[in-house]
């Protein structure tokens, strides 16, 4: 590998003429007053034009630049980066799937129909529900379809309700995705074992809350041991029970939504179920939902009908489409081929060795970092940099100084309600070996932090770049390359 | 098959050095009156030669891929150069997640910045976002974004916009006080500019419209942004088929505020709806109402060049409910091939890919128009799309040119009643000659 990669902007290597690709001769006669009328442009100006020599070893170098789960651990709490099984890829691009047209006729397209409905057939089973749609893009997407679903729930008993109640832990979509369907937000306070505290929600549910969104395990990587209880005081008054479903890693086979209370939720299946992050992207966040709730699905739904599965768009009370067309299929195909893969035995090992993994860092960090709260652990755990402080260093330094070890930082400064966060999650596809690489490199960090801060305070020393100005980036933002005049 | 990595020694000293017995220990919160006490009833597991078995013959199921199609609106049969699926399939591309550490991710950064600036430069507009989820959450997106910028109430919607966009923008805007108003199109195709100037008013957020349009129409781009302007709404340009904007002056330099759509076209497969790339330009004093991630330059301590997710004071992990959108994960790894397949095709590339499409299409009009009982539905210049109107029902024509293994055609009916007997026919640079001849001549026999 090469150290030093100073790979310029496409735009800095392009000169004029260079192609690298070719179309074949035009074929047909040509038309000459071809848009006749219309504005064209001259150029695409500032476009680049590169060979493909050149395109290969610009993205090859600048691929190089990218820590990814394929290289090693990486604990990024609340994401679930885990191995992304090879098989999947070339699978959900297969020919007959990849050329598949959104607007064809139900009887041609039966083939990717049937992964639609086997999937959301699988994940109702491992999630406890009724229905699933699959058409959400990602969580953010997934919970904004809930809360519509919740809302139009209850519009048809006679009144949609004012207020949702997120808890202090939340993520930050949560309260976002609530606004955009037109609810107030109102926090719930944790307590002390960083749970919902009972009586604080039983002082805010009113008949004018129409749901709780809660996160379980929550943020903090504890199970809500009270959910049923949560579930009884929410519904007593008429509410809605929305579980955000990111950290479902931690429950598969050993408890289902569904049968404590939750009457709708979103999975993220590029969390749970192994579909690869991208970079950002493309997720899915498929929603599922208990019986009261099916007719708002969006649109179409899949059913079947005489054999075969067709798209139904008879659904009166529906809240409409959220996207276009019916999600994002080469992820649901993935996630897909992860179940068949594992496996109801497979399935329940996700939450079991996620969980032991979590609890093996856990065991082996605590009194090294701080622990706000000792609560058992399921699939994460989150320490803060309390102790690190009195030296000076900040979570922000041990993240940093971690990529010098050859790991990349776990989630920082989140949950919002543990100072100095550092939220780790190691997923259950990791080895001991590189559980252990990432408990040792640590734990020296914990001792440079009292020996050496300076070395931290100053870390990476080992990346392409060292530290970057983000404030000077939002201050006199540089938001594209263009052109020196 | 698992994918899991330890062995059954290290599972009994992870155990052991935990003092717990088991995995089960490990769940003790967990109420047991909820707990699961059976096994998940899915299918046993498979080892990865029956899966390949398994979701191939699902596959094969999928009659379409054996027909010759002539499928567009919003999803598009483009040809995408090996280097896009060899280069995006890198490890170091698939497997990170959004760069929250930008030391150990500059070149995911760096590919946004890439990307940023081609958007820019397809749109004419300053500033471009990191990616949204596909085009008709992209345009519910502008939607609200424009409510922010002008806070007025009511947005206008061509009828020429993606049928499903225009669901989707109504699903998002229901709750929130926003109307939507669909302004009709004319016999060209193209929207009815005085039915608009009588929709138009001071409560208008925005004039929103697509071009090409939905029946493959381009747009008079100026004169929609020209009115919208003349009531100080926002002109929202939307572009379904990215691919045009090679030939067609850019929406931004023809007054569009707000330029957002499909990437699609752009080197992402068919794939029977996704995932796909919404994409968003726009004018940089919108910045700050923009929603999704941004990717910006710097500087490190060294004062070399580096890139940093930016501006996320607008974004949903820091501004919570008053955030400028809930968007979080994207489509990365769609902009990236999107990405590739723009630097690869590079100026003349894409601007002759874009040439071909509109000739192709051009002939396959004419060639389909000589057809008796076919005839070309709107006068208005058309892109890569355009709609026939037939002399028998479209149900029956259909199946008709099924039976001779071709998909002619999107029928219009089921979103536009009064289109009956139409049909969107598409036609990009993966169609040669003889498939357009193909066509004609099929068409010839149905209808006769």
């Amino acid at each position: 590998m090469i150290k030093e990669i100073r790979e310029p902007l496409i735009f800095e290597i392009s000169e004029a003429g260079k192609r690298a690709a070719e179309l074949p001769a035009l074929d047909v006669p040509k038309t000459k007053n071809l848009l006749a009328g219309v504005a064209l442009r001259r150029e695409i100006e500032g476009f680049p034009e590169v060979s493909e020599t050149e395109v290969t070893r610009h993205f090859t170098r600048l691929s190089q630049k990218n820590y990814c789960v394929d290289l090693g651990l990486y604990p990024l709490g609340s994401c679930t980066m885990k191995y992304n099984p090879k098989v999947n890829e070339r699978l959900s691009g297969l020919p007959d799937f990849a050329v598949s047209h959104p607007l064809a006729s139900e009887e041609l397209v039966q083939g990717s129909l049937e992964v639609l409905k086997r999937l959301e057939t699988y994940l109702c089973e491992i999630a406890g529900m009724d229905a699933f749609s699959l058409h959400p893009a990602a969580g953010a997407h997934g919970e904004l379809t809930g809360m519509m679903l919740i809302r139009a729930a209850l519009e048809a008993r006679g009144d949609a309700r004012k207020y949702v109640l997120i808890p202090d832990s939340a993520h930050g979509t949560n309260p976002s995705s609530a606004h955009i369907c037109g609810y107030s937000v109102k926090e719930v306070k944790s307590n002390e074992k960083g749970t919902i505290d009972i009586e604080a929600l039983e002082a805010v549910m009113t008949d004018e809350v129409a749901a709780l969104m809660v996160t379980n395990p929550n943020t903090l990587g504890v199970f809500e041991s009270d959910i049923c209880r949560v579930a009884e005081i929410i519904h007593a008054k008429g509410g809605l029970v929305y579980m955000d479903g990111a950290n479902m890693n931690a429950l598969t086979g050993i408890v289902r939504p569904g049968d404590m209370g939750i009457d709708v939720l979103h999975i993220n299946l590029h969390k749970t179920f192994s579909t690869p992050h991208g970079g950002g992207g493309p997720g899915s966040g498929p929603v599922g939902v208990k019986k009261e709730l099916v007719p708002y699905l969006p649109v179409p739904v899949i059913g079947e009908k005489g054999g075969r599965f067709v798209l139904d768009f008879d659904r009166p009370a529906t809240i409409g489409r959220v996207r276009s067309y019916f999600g994002n299929f080469s992820v649901i195909v993935r996630a897909l081929c992860y179940i068949l893969t594992l496996g109801p035995k497979g399935v329940r090992e996700i939450a079991e060795f996620a969980v032991l993994n979590a609890n093996y860092i856990r065991k082996n960090l605590e009194g090294e970092y701080h622990l706000k709260y000792t609560t058992p652990s399921m699939h994460e755990c989150v320490f803060s940099d309390k102790i690190q402080k009195e030296f000076g260093v900040t979570n922000l330094d041990i993240a940093k100084r971690l990529i010098d070890y050859g790991i990349h930082p776990p989630t920082m400064s989140f949950p919002l309600i543990v100072h100095g966060a550092l939220m780790i999650e190691p997923t259950e596809t990791e080895s001991r070996r590189d559980l252990d690489l990432f408990i040792d490199a640590m734990k020296a960090i914990a001792r440079e932090a009292k020996e050496n801060p300076e070395i931290l305070r100053s870390a990476p020393h080992v990346a392409y770049v060292s530290r970057l100005d983000e404030v000077a980036a939002a201050k006199f933002p540089v938001l594209r390359w263009e052109k020196k005049s | 098959m698992s994918y899991l990595s330890l062995s059954d020694k290290d599972k009994k000293e992870m155990l052991a050095a935990l003092g717990v017995g088991s995995t089960d220990d490990l769940f003790c919160c967990i109420p047991d009156a909820v707990r699961l006490k059976r096994e998940l009833k899915l299918p046993a597991a498979q080892s990865e030669l029956e899966l390949v078995r398994t979701i191939e013959e699902i596959g094969r199921k999928n009659a379409y891929s054996r027909h010759l199609s002539f499928l567009g609106g919003g999803a598009y049969d483009h040809f995408i150069p090996t280097v896009v699926d060899y280069l995006s399939s890198r490890g170091e591309f698939v497997s990170p997640y959004t760069p929250y550490q930008p030391e150990v991710s500059q070149g995911t950064l760096q590919v946004v910045f890439e990307f940023q600036t081609l958007i820019c430069q397809l749109t004419g507009l300053d500033i471009a976002n990191a990616s949204l989820y596909e085009g008709a959450t992209a345009t519910a997106e502008a939607v609200l974004m424009a409510q922010r910028i002008t806070t007025r109430n009511k947005v206008l919607l061509a009828r020429t916009l993606h049928p499903q966009y225009r669901e989707v923008v109504r699903t998002y805007i229901k709750n929130i006080g926003l109307e939507a108003v669909d302004v009709p199109y004319g016999p060209d195709g193209r929207v009815d500019k005085d039915a608009l100037g009588r929709t138009l008013d001071e409560s208008t957020a925005a004039v929103v419209f697509q071009s090409p349009n939905f029946f493959g129409v381009v747009e008079d781009v100026q004169a929609l942004s020209d009115a919208a302007h003349g009531r100080k709404a926002l002109s929202v340009a939307i572009v379904a088929e990215a691919v045009s904007l090679g030939l067609l002056e850019s929406p931004g330099r023809l007054g569009a505020d707000i330029v957002t759509g499909e990437g699609q076209s752009l080197g992402v497969p068919v794939s029977f709806g996704g995932p796909y790339l919404g994409f968003m330009a726009c004018k940089k004093e919108f910045l700050r109402q923009m929603p999704g991630r941004i990717a910006g330059q710097t500087m490190d301590k060294e004062g070399r060049r580096g890139f940093v997710l930016t501006l996320s004071t607008r974004e949903q992990h820091i501004r919570r409910e008053r955030a400028t959108s809930n968007i979080c994960t994207n489509q990365g790894l769609c902009a990236l091939r999107a990405t590739i397949f723009m630097e690869t095709l590079g100026k003349q590339g894409l601007k002759e890919l874009a040439w071909q499409n509109a000739q192709k299409a051009a002939y396959a009009a004419d060639r389909l128009g000589s057809v008796p009982g076919v005839r070309k539905k709107f006068s208005g210049p058309v892109f890569n799309e355009f709609v026939v109107e037939l002399a028998k029902p479209w149900p029956a024509v259909d199946i008709g040119l099924r039976g001779k293994g071709i998909i002619g055609g999107y029928g219009l009916e089921s979103a536009y009643p009064e289109l009956k007997s139409c049909a969107l026919v598409c036609v990009t640079e993966m169609k040669t000659k003889d498939q357009i001849d193909r066509l004609a001549q099929a068409l010839q026999e149905v209808l006769s």
